[in-house]
């Protein structure tokens, strides 16, 4: 497949992994912020490829894991409601809320549907105007453009039965909080590429020059994701600290202008809770004003939750930060499975934790478990 | 950054163990089914012939006498036309492929319908003139059937269970649990075909190559393999949880390692395309006319061509073998050298947010 297959070539994928070797001298935390490229990466045994010196550490980038468990009930208690079709994508589904989730909902009754696009829910919308139909609006810069969309059009168009249950975050703020961290062990940060074709990769310069870490922008496939850790190594090698981008057939400095245009016009930032971590200033979306009439958590105020309960068995915020790796937990495999996760990094087939299950229980790296099952 | 952040807070909820209804991942053909089937029906029914959890069971009424092969199969496939195919042939040669597993010549079927009130009777005429056809390609009778109609809103249109019988020749010994060391383990084409195809028109995706499904009757190609050699050792037919379903059910039932080269397994690229752009792996993904063959590596050659004589396996691979190593676990070569556990889908295949 044109576009694809030269960036899967195993060829290429080694010689650069051969570079990163000849380079490296000393061990280096590098952080990859996006659940996909941790999907990929252990997807394609890359990370068994790497140098011993290399240890790639699995950041918070997934949308699924970082939604707030508050919101996660009130999607369930949303979708339970007879007048509502509930609309998510769909790994939002598994996702477990305090006491159930939507799979659940949609197996008691309840008419919760998976779509592609937002746009899909506006469809849906129009198509039954008897109910509401109210959409999960979760992810970061990358969905926030479609979502942003979907809500401008239901106010062009007049579609008053629409609603958008939003969560949104953005990554620089987390990367802030992570550097901010007091037990913070990354040397490194490899950008997520779809975010930075949304948002261009400018607003890191900052984090670069008070932090004093690289920042390179990475594409997906291996031979992306080699080379992006090769431009990362060569910095910090080198002692350097600089925005680079490594995937340049996608990504520009200043990023898509008319996306962001669009979420700018219907969305503004906003301090947004992570699940599992907290409230962290400035770090996501809400609607703005002008759009009010669309936040379903203003159009349905009789939606509360109660005091969210989290567990205290799961250390996926010390595997978000990089200081555990998933195999690392005491219950992975054994009490946290993707079939009965415990922690929503388990959930997501971006999560960390579902990542390492799903492809890496055999490798040596996990030792024991592989072997035992 | 705000005072009140602290990072060491990072942790998750505590969800539900086990889900106190039925929810549609307990239909997937991946480890939450497994897991009713062996916790909730086998405990209960539990016999020889079925702790086998073959496609079919194998019965031996007569020692003179072939044994039998017997299998059933309900088909809820919506919507009920798809390209290539409709629930009327796929339910035939749904069940037609599960005696074939055992290398049986498939004999009769039985049909039940469950109607649903309002279904035209032009859709019903369409669906039973393709299950009269499919019977006749596959050389089955259908001996016996049944008839129910459902009030509105009970059913999705139309249900359809077939049961099969079917006659295993002499000498011929093939289940699930007899996989060996050293076998080869062969896919006899394409993967993931069925379940894009539906895919394709059940979510509304337009794809500028029309993915058909490969539902088709493989009892003949399982005629032909075993003419070339009755060393066959295990056959699985890759529906529902895909390639990597069948592989982790015989890996797990003869409890040994499978390894394969991902490389090798055919793929369409309007398949491979669509499950790209969704975000799905193809080796998840069903089939409805391809199967999976273990057989002694000696002879795998010689297997291997017969397929590819036929129809059916012209595009028969040999994708791995069996090692004692991992046992009742599948591990895949990555075409950049690394490798991956290829285990059970765990419930419904969800396309991924970005």
């Amino acid at each position: 497949m044109k576009y694809l297959d030269e960036y899967r070539d195993g060829e290429l994928t080694r010689k650069l992994l051969g570079e990163i070797e000849q380079v490296v001298t000393r061990p280096w935390k590098i952080m990859e912020v996006c659940g996909g490229q941790t999907h990929s990466i252990i997807k394609s045994g890359l990370d068994q490829l790497l140098p011993p010196e290399i240890d790639l550490v699995h950041g918070p980038g997934c949308p699924v894991c970082v939604t707030p468990l508050e919101l996660i009930d009130k999607a369930i208690a949303l979708a339970s409601q007879p007048d509502i079709i509930f609309t998510s994508y769909g790994d939002m589904l598994r996702v477990p809320g305090s006491e159930k989730d939507l799979f659940s909902v949609k197996a008691t009754g309840g008419d919760v549907r998976i779509v592609y696009s937002p746009l899909d829910a506006l469809k849906i919308a129009q198509q039954n105007p008897d109910k509401t139909v109210v959409f999960f609006g979760i992810g970061f810069e990358t969905t926030a453009p479609a979502n942003a969309m979907a809500v401008m059009q239901a106010k062009t168009q007049g579609i008053e039965n629409f609603a958008m249950l939003v969560s949104h975050v953005t990554v620089p703020p987390a990367i802030t909080a992570i550097m901010e961290s007091p037990q913070v062990q990354v040397n490194a940060f490899l950008a997520a590429g779809h975010v930075c074709t949304v948002m261009g990769y400018w607003e890191y310069q900052q984090l670069v020059d008070k932090y004093q870490v690289p920042v390179v922008v990475m594409g997906f496939e291996p031979v992306d994701i080699a080379r992006a850790i090769l431009m990362c190594v060569q910095q910090l090698e080198n002692c350097e600290a600089r925005v680079e981008n490594a995937y340049a057939r996608s990504v520009e400095e200043s990023g898509n202008q008319p996306a962001q245009k669009v979420i700018n016009q219907v969305f503004a930032p906003t301090d947004r809770a992570w699940r599992g971590i907290g409230t962290i200033p400035q770090s996501g979306y809400r609607l703005r004003e002008a759009y009010q009439q669309y936040d379903a958590e203003l159009r349905f105020p009789e939606i509360k939750t109660i005091n969210p309960q989290e567990s205290s068995l799961c250390i996926s915020g010390l595997v978000l930060q990089g200081l555990k790796k998933p195999n690392e937990c005491p219950a992975f495999g054994k009490e946290c499975t993707p079939q009965s996760p415990l922690g929503a990094t388990m959930v997501s087939s971006e999560g960390a934790c579902a990542a390492y299950y799903q492809y890496g229980r055999y490798s040596d790296s996990l030792g024991e478990l592989g072997k035992s099952q | 950054m705000s005072e009140h952040f602290d990072i060491s807070r990072w942790t998750c909820p505590l969800p539900l163990q086990n889900y106190p209804t039925i929810v549609m991942g307990h239909g997937s053909g991946g480890k939450m089914m497994s897991d009713l089937i062996h916790h909730m029906f086998l405990p209960l029914l539990e016999n020889d012939p079925l702790n086998q959890l073959g496609d079919s069971a194998v019965l031996e009424i007569n020692p003179d006498a072939p044994r039998l092969a017997f299998s059933t199969d309900s088909f809820v496939v919506h919507p009920l036309f798809f390209p290539g195919g409709n629930i009327g042939d796929l339910a035939v040669y749904g069940t037609v492929n599960d005696l074939a597993m055992t290398g049986a010549q498939p004999q009769f079927l039985s049909a039940a319908f469950i109607l649903e009130e309002g279904l035209p009777m032009d859709t019903l005429g369409q669906i039973t003139t393709a299950f009269a056809e499919a019977a006749a390609i596959s050389g089955v009778q259908v001996v016996t059937g049944d008839t129910k109609v459902v009030n509105k809103g009970h059913g999705d249109g139309l249900f359809i269970n077939t049961t099969g019988i079917g006659l295993i020749p002499p000498g011929v010994d093939i289940a699930p649990g007899n996989a060996q060391v050293g076998d080869a383990v062969i896919v006899s084409g394409t993967v993931g075909d069925h379940g894009m195809a539906i895919m394709s028109v059940r979510e509304g995706l337009e794809f500028e190559t029309r993915i058909l499904s490969d539902t088709a009757p493989l009892h003949e190609l399982v005629e032909t393999m075993l003419a070339a050699s009755r060393d066959i050792h295990c056959l699985r037919d890759a529906t529902r949880g895909g390639l990597a379903a069948a592989l982790n059910e015989l890996a797990s039932s003869s409890r040994v390692g499978i390894s394969f080269e991902e490389g090798l397994v055919p793929l369409q690229p309007a398949v491979r395309a669509a499950c790209e752009m969704l975000g799905m792996d193809p080796f998840y993904v069903a089939n409805e006319g391809k199967l999976v063959a273990i057989v002694n590596g000696g002879i795998a050659d010689e297997v291997l061509a017969a397929m590819r004589s036929h129809p059916m396996g012209e595009q028969a691979v040999i994708i791995g073998h069996v090692v004692a190593e991992h046992p009742g676990m599948v591990v895949s070569k990555t075409n950049i050298g690394g490798s991956r556990v290829v285990d059970l889908p765990a419930g419904e295949l969800l396309p991924r947010i970005c």
